[in-house]
């Protein structure tokens, strides 16, 4: 499993659409999508973000080829994250105490 | 400790040491989640309660410093992919090469970092007592971006230490590199040094757009 070698091709593709990524996202927060929908703009630079995050962790990072035991442990880190984030954020919005 | 050739006495087979190497740098890695996580956590709850000036204060950052440093940190990562690549396929000429390329990319983003910060300190945006968003803003909305700053100084200063500490590993990596000795069969510094560069290099693809991007349309 760790013997797979990724190819510079591979690598190089990457880079372009990471490069891609990060034009976007700076133009696309000089538009005002909020007037679509509250709140669109963090959503859509937060989705960008977490591409290129991907796409780093599969490719330059070989988790795409990694074992799944490597995998599992990924997968982790982030689920535990996910709990600190989501658990905390849900108590405070779901409060009517004003936090200021 | 017994040990043949790269082989340590309690691995059975190069790959199975390797696979474990792997597997106990992004356990390390998952730790590191966590640990900026706090942060972020931190950040969006201030941001939340606090957009207007979360927002006035992101606008004095430089739109066109961060970018470049988000492109030259990607670029940085993917030169550190190609000596990863250049180690596993034994072009031993190349890897210093590749290494020394992420220096030096590492280096300019931690001088835009200083550029960035040295203005920050001449507009009197560092949280303390000559703090002062704008002339003549109130003291509410002052106390609340010195929060914005003291985040973005928490936040992009830890980043930075870690790519100070990347820096040095890089050094060290470099002169491994020029004895010759990551082959094919063995490049599990390389690989894992890479790991964590890679790491430093997706908190700050968060960081920017959290940071520099708060309704600049407006």
């Amino acid at each position: 499993m760790s013997e797979h070698i990724v190819s510079p091709k591979i690598y190089g593709a990457i880079f372009f659409i990471l490069m891609i990524l990060t034009v976007t996202t700076v133009y696309a927060a000089t538009v005002d999508l909020n007037t679509y929908f509250p709140g669109l703009n963090v959503v859509v630079a937060l989705l960008i973000a977490t591409c290129k995050a991907i796409l780093v962790i599969l490719f330059f990072m070989h988790a795409y080829y990694s074992t799944r035991r490597t995998k599992l442990i990924i997968l982790c880190g982030f689920f535990w994250l996910a709990i600190m984030l989501f658990m905390t954020l849900g108590d405070y919005v779901s409060r009517s105490w004003d936090m200021r | 400790m017994h040990r043949t050739g790269e082989l340590y006495g309690h691995f059975q087979t190069m790959e199975q040491q390797k696979d474990s190497a792997t597997l106990g740098m992004w356990i390390f890695l998952s730790t590191e989640i966590l640990f900026f996580g706090g942060l972020f956590l931190n950040y969006t709850i201030n941001r939340h309660t606090f957009p207007a000036v979360f927002a006035d204060a992101s606008k004095t950052l430089s739109l066109q410093l961060g970018t470049t440093n988000t492109l030259v940190l990607i670029g940085s990562s993917f030169t550190m992919a190609m000596s990863v690549w250049c180690a596993e396929k034994g072009k031993k000429k190349l890897i210093p090469i590749f290494l020394l390329l992420t220096l030096i990319l590492g280096g300019i983003f931690l001088g835009i970092k200083g550029i960035e910060y040295h203005d920050k300190y001449v507009e009197h945006h560092i949280p303390g007592l000559s703090f002062e968003l704008a002339p003549g803003s109130d003291v509410a909305t002052n106390a609340h971006a010195e929060l914005y700053f003291s985040l973005y100084f928490g936040m992009t200063g830890l980043h930075a230490l870690h790519m100070v500490v990347g820096v040095g590993l890089l050094c060290w990596l470099l002169k491994e590199a020029l004895k010759g000795r990551f082959t094919p069969e063995y490049n599990t510094p390389v690989e894992n040094i890479g790991l964590y560069w890679h790491f430093v290099d997706i908190v700050w693809i968060y960081l920017f757009p959290l940071l520099y991007l708060i309704d600049r349309h407006k």
